[in-house]
């Protein structure tokens, strides 16, 4: 699971000496992408292709982490063993995809608990859907379905990408996030053909989850800006809008099929332009969560770092200062 | 101490803050993965895992790249102990294609039979 | 072959695995490092499949309700676990030792039920030896790294020993059925496992230089009868809160 192709307008532009990079390197580097390879983890690089690539990495690999906190909430409450088993397994995973993830970035030369510290720290930012609670069982059958089915867009997308070791993980990632949006879809389907009572249950999550979805991909086009050069070098494949509408195509109809809605008379899809319309989805707020301020930003960073500071003990315990940490080949 | 979240695991975590910059500090060193699917197949590189020594990494690395499909076996190699080219020696390898004379492809000799056999009548 | 000794048997095995995979699902997340938190995650997978199957076989074989009314709609008194898998998570010290001791038990007990007169049993100890096999690797890698680790690892994994040792020990209670077992061949019975199991247990703790506590008699017993600790309540409380909300509902 993973959310976010934005990068925060204030991170686009600062340093990039790409105009100071060797030109012919650059040239090499550049037409290599353009002919469809892939960049190994030894090859040449601009200092900003790696910097941009580490921090995007990074995020979706901390998104995986966190992304375990909101599912993991149900775990214990899981009412049979289809769905314990189902959920704990899912929400392994996360953990598993995380650390594919942190094993690509650190190919790029940043150590792992390094890039742990500075999510602690929050010096690093994660998707801001797990800033949001799981409040009762259908949050889980949302979360597995829809933000679930909006990262799988994102992360197909981000799969034709040019960095081979991220396009490997992401490889693997998005075949198991096949499991995710299967389970995920079964359990909401259980609960729209259920009792009124979980009809309830969960069209009362579809409307507390809606305005997070519309938010998964970042601002509108129109207000979010543009790097060329992430472009071209096919770190960043696709547009916020893009994104959106084809998530929107493919999950409103298999969740108003069910006779749920969304809570926005004006979600339609424009016949003439074939995008989505909807109502103002408050992109104050969501920059407000960016920042910090949302509903569970605090909780989510706090548990990271209990885990990790009860973990401690036993990362020391084993640690042999004579082996060298040494950067992991692919 | 319990504390206000909705998860009744973390409800009973103590997540007392101290307000200092949080450092982790050591770092294991890390295997690379590789994986036999079957008796039979060639073991394939699948991924790393950080561990302290390789019985760990072992230990990791069955339920990290194992835990789905089918297994025989895994290996783990300490990533230091790994030897590569450098990137930028990748042309070394640029004319081997062009070598025929080690393809079966570039040994052509049904034309010839078929003309031998029809001068032959 | 005895109905009710045979389903006692299994009450106890299938709810010990229910509970502790329950328990130790509860570090999904918070382990203490990512390739830790998966692999912990997978054996509590295990377990908790375990569960379901012996449920199954009792529920396909003996009569009884199925898995999920079984595992999700009995009371607290009805529930066969032994006090150990009860206990929270604690400390990654302590649910590795816990895992280490009851998981030693869990092979051999496996080893045993192979040969048992109830061939679904048999079958099913076949078919899961391979995971529990796992299960002891990574108890047994851990607990001889941490063992040689730091005096601070050192010091947790024998205090842990020494709290969980006795509640261990307790594994080994015996049912209401044990001559009944045994004579039909269905299980060679808890006290040859409990002497296998301390020999074991011993080498392997001799092995990490940690010295087991003494034997403090049978304070810990009473899980086989449906007496259990404080622990078990609110922990079944939370694990049926979504189920209770509607018993017949599909979840």
């Amino acid at each position: 699971m993973y959310g976010g192709g934005y990068i925060p307008p204030e991170e686009q532009g600062k340093k990039i000496p790409v105009d100071q990079e060797d030109p012919i390197k650059l040239k090499e580097f550049e037409d290599r992408i353009e002919r469809g390879e892939k960049i190994e983890p030894h090859d040449w690089m601009p200092y900003e292709y790696r910097r941009q690539l580490i921090r995007m990495i990074e995020q979706h690999a901390h998104s995986e982490i966190i992304g375990s906190l909101p599912e993991g909430t149900w775990i214990t409450r899981s009412p049979n063993f289809k769905r314990k088993l189902a959920l704990i397994a899912k929400v392994q995973d996360e953990i598993g995809h995380g650390q594919l993830l942190y094993s690509a970035a650190e190919t790029l030369g940043k150590p792992r608990e390094q890039m742990i510290s500075d999510l602690i720290n929050g010096k690093s930012k994660y998707s801001n859907v797990f800033n949001y609670p799981a409040k009762t069982w259908a949050d889980v059958a949302v979360i597995g379905f829809l933000i679930d089915g909006a990262a799988i867009v994102n992360q197909l997308i981000n799969s034709k990408g040019s960095y081979g070791p991220y396009c490997r993980a992401l490889e693997r990632i998005c075949y198991e996030e096949s499991f995710h949006l299967k389970q995920g879809h079964d359990n909401l389907v259980a609960l729209a053909t259920g009792t009124p009572m979980q009809r309830d249950m969960l069209q009362d999550a579809i409307n507390r989850w809606y305005k997070p979805l519309i938010h998964f991909f970042g601002p509108p086009d129109t207000s979010s800006v543009h790097s060329d050069k992430l472009m071209k070098w096919k770190v960043k494949l696709a547009s916020n809008d893009d994104m959106r509408n084809q998530f929107l195509d493919q999950y409103v109809p298999k969740i108003r099929e069910l006779g749920i809605d969304f809570p926005d008379p004006n979600l339609r899809k424009n016949p003439e332009t074939k995008s989505w319309e909807f109502s103002d989805p408050d992109w104050d707020e969501f920059y407000r969560v960016i920042k910090g301020d949302g509903p569970c930003n605090e909780e989510r960073l706090d548990v990271r770092r209990w885990a990790d500071e009860h973990g401690k003990w036993v990362r020391d315990a084993l640690f042999n200062p004579s082996e060298k940490y040494r950067i992991p080949l692919a | 101490m319990s504390n206000e979240s909705l998860d009744p695991r973390v409800q009973r975590l103590d997540l007392h803050r101290e307000e200092n910059d949080y450092q982790t500090t050591f770092q294991w060193i890390t295997f690379e993965v590789f994986h036999q699917q079957k008796r039979g197949k060639q073991p394939t590189h699948v991924g790393i895992v950080h561990a302290p020594s390789p019985d760990l990494a072992l230990v990791f690395a069955k339920e990290q790249y194992g835990r789905r499909g089918i297994t025989s076996n895994i290996w783990v190699v300490k990533s230091s102990d790994v030897y590569m080219f450098p990137q930028e020696d990748e042309d070394m390898f640029s004319t081997i294609p062009d070598k025929q004379f080690r393809e079966p492809g570039a040994y052509k000799v049904r034309d010839k039979i078929n003309a031998y056999k029809e001068r032959q009548g | 072959m005895n109905i009710e000794a045979t389903k006692d048997l299994l009450y106890r095995m299938a709810d010990d695995e229910l509970i502790i995979g329950h328990r130790n699902s509860e570090w999904t997340g918070l382990g203490p490092i990512l390739e830790e938190d998966i692999a912990f995650s997978s054996m509590a997978q295990d377990k908790i499949g375990h569960a379901k199957a012996l449920y199954e076989i009792m529920h396909t074989l003996l009569g009884e309700d199925s898995p999920d009314k079984l595992a999700f709609g009995r009371k607290e008194e009805q529930y066969r676990c032994c006090h150990l898998v009860e206990h929270p998570i604690g400390e990654f010290d302590f649910s590795l030792v816990r895992h280490f001791l009851f998981d030693h038990s869990e092979l051999l007990r496996y080893e045993m039920l192979k040969e048992s007169s109830f061939t679904p049993l048999a079958q099913l100890s076949k078919k899961i030896f391979g995971e529990l096999k796992y299960h002891v690797l990574h108890a047994d890698t851990w607990m001889k790294q941490l063992a040689n680790g730091t005096e601070e690892s050192r010091a947790r994994l024998q205090s842990s020993l020494n709290e969980c040792y006795p509640l261990a020990l307790a594994i080994f209670e015996e049912g209401d059925f044990e001559k009944e077992i045994i004579d039909s061949g269905v299980f060679t019975g808890e006290g040859v496992l409990k002497e296998k199991w301390m020999e074991t247990i011993q080498t392997k703790a001799a092995e990490c230089g940690l010295t087991l506590p003494a034997d403090d008699g049978s304070e810990h017993f009473g899980g086989r009868k449906g007496y259990h600790t404080e622990h078990l309540k609110p922990m079944l409380n939370e694990m049926t809160e979504v189920f209770s909300l509607d018993p017949n509902a599909e979840w």
